[in-house]
């Protein structure tokens, strides 16, 4: 899923500094798994900022909901009401969410209340890794399901570097070493033979550098 | 909420657990032990039934302290709900502090059942940092405007 983490109360309440009736949107999928920017996390934003507004005699009147997806216009229909009647609206979604909402109200000043971070797994309660950066090239079949692009913070794909110490990245010691997980984990599944082939370069031109990317599968469309 | 600050009497709700500091407040009235009159209990299922919206939504309403009394680390009938309601207060102390309203109108405590007399101790200290913090301003801030002194 998506992770993302709140901004701080003082940088919303700048944000919104000037308008007086603003929308506050949740979001129901990602950010309300992440515990960032669901129905909870927008109300209390909400008293938050609207006890900070008072308390400097400038006070806010914020509206609040909570849509199942905002990266989906299908969604987004039910925050047409709720957006007519304010000066602005901020978006607890993912980056992806603030835009879209951007985009399907482009009169209304649209702005985000959570900093978007990484593609990841919840590790336990409260805690979340970053696992995925979205190349567009998946090499997980050759490392046994661990990513070394994203988690070893070299992104080397041929072996680890000469840093790890007690299995743990010399970058961040509280960080497993990527390549110690891979060797392992090949090992345990029989394939440790993989780690014999060079694997070449990575053809970065599916990532993200070129630009933002587009997918379009015919078969679906409508 | 629409009162002067000159003629302010503290007000103050202490959410207290079913299980241990309703029953210490009840064992203090059976001792006639006297505690702040300003002091208004709710009682709870277990603290950790608390949500953060119930107290930012008191302290919005213009109360001047809250005080959350739960069962002792370790004695929670729920094994844990008095500590997430501690790592909870934690962070609404931490946003109060961060709008300006003070980190030190939120207190939790922790007690038994039979604590009546750290019951009472508890809540005296409580109103009195309250007492020295003065009035919570949003209550002042909605007295201000409704008596159009903004």
């Amino acid at each position: 899923m998506i992770v993302a983490s709140p901004k701080s109360i003082t940088e919303l309440k700048g944000i919104i500094e000037g308008h007086r009736k603003v929308l506050f949107a949740g979001c129901g999928t990602c950010v309300t798994v992440c515990l960032a920017g669901g129905e909870r996390e927008v109300s209390i934003s909400s008293y938050a900022v609207r006890m900070a507004r008072k308390l400097d005699h400038s006070p806010v009147e914020i509206s609040q909901v909570t849509i199942e997806r905002q990266c989906e216009n299908e969604f987004l229909k039910d925050l047409a009401d709720p957006a007519a009647k304010v000066e602005a609206i901020v978006s607890f979604g993912c980056g992806a969410g603030v835009q879209a909402i951007a985009e399907r109200f482009p009169d209304k000043p649209v702005y985000a209340a959570l900093n978007t971070q990484f593609l990841g797994v919840l590790e336990e309660q409260a805690i979340w890794t970053e696992k995925c950066l979205g190349c567009g090239d998946c090499m997980l079949a050759h490392f046994g399901g661990i990513c070394p692009v994203t988690r070893c913070a070299k992104r080397l794909l041929n072996g680890p570097c000469g840093g790890s110490t007690e299995s743990q990245c010399e970058v961040d010691a509280e960080r497993p070493c990527a390549w110690q997980l891979i060797y392992a984990r090949l090992e345990r599944i029989g394939q440790i033979e993989r780690l014999e082939k060079v694997v070449p370069p990575k053809d970065w031109s599916t990532a993200w550098y070129s630009g933002a990317r587009k997918i379009v599968r015919k078969e679906h469309q409508v | 909420m629409t009162r002067p600050v000159s003629h302010w009497d503290p007000e103050m709700l202490a959410f207290c657990c079913d299980y241990c500091a309703h029953s210490a407040a009840a064992l203090a009235g059976s001792k006639r032990l006297q505690y702040p009159a300003g002091v208004r209990i709710i009682s709870t299922p277990c603290t950790g039934k608390l949500e953060m919206e119930h107290i930012l939504e008191a302290f919005e309403k213009g109360v001047d302290g809250i005080l959350i009394v739960g069962c002792l680390e370790g004695g929670c009938h729920f094994l844990e709900g008095n500590l997430r309601a501690r790592k909870r207060t934690d962070r609404i102390r931490s946003i109060l502090e961060e709008i300006g309203l003070g980190a030190e109108r939120l207190k939790m405590v922790n007690l038994s059942d039979a604590m009546a007399s750290a019951f009472v101790q508890h809540m005296k200290e409580a109103m009195e940092t309250i007492r020295t913090l003065g009035p919570n301003p949003l209550r002042i801030s909605e007295y201000e405007e409704s008596e159009g002194v903004l």
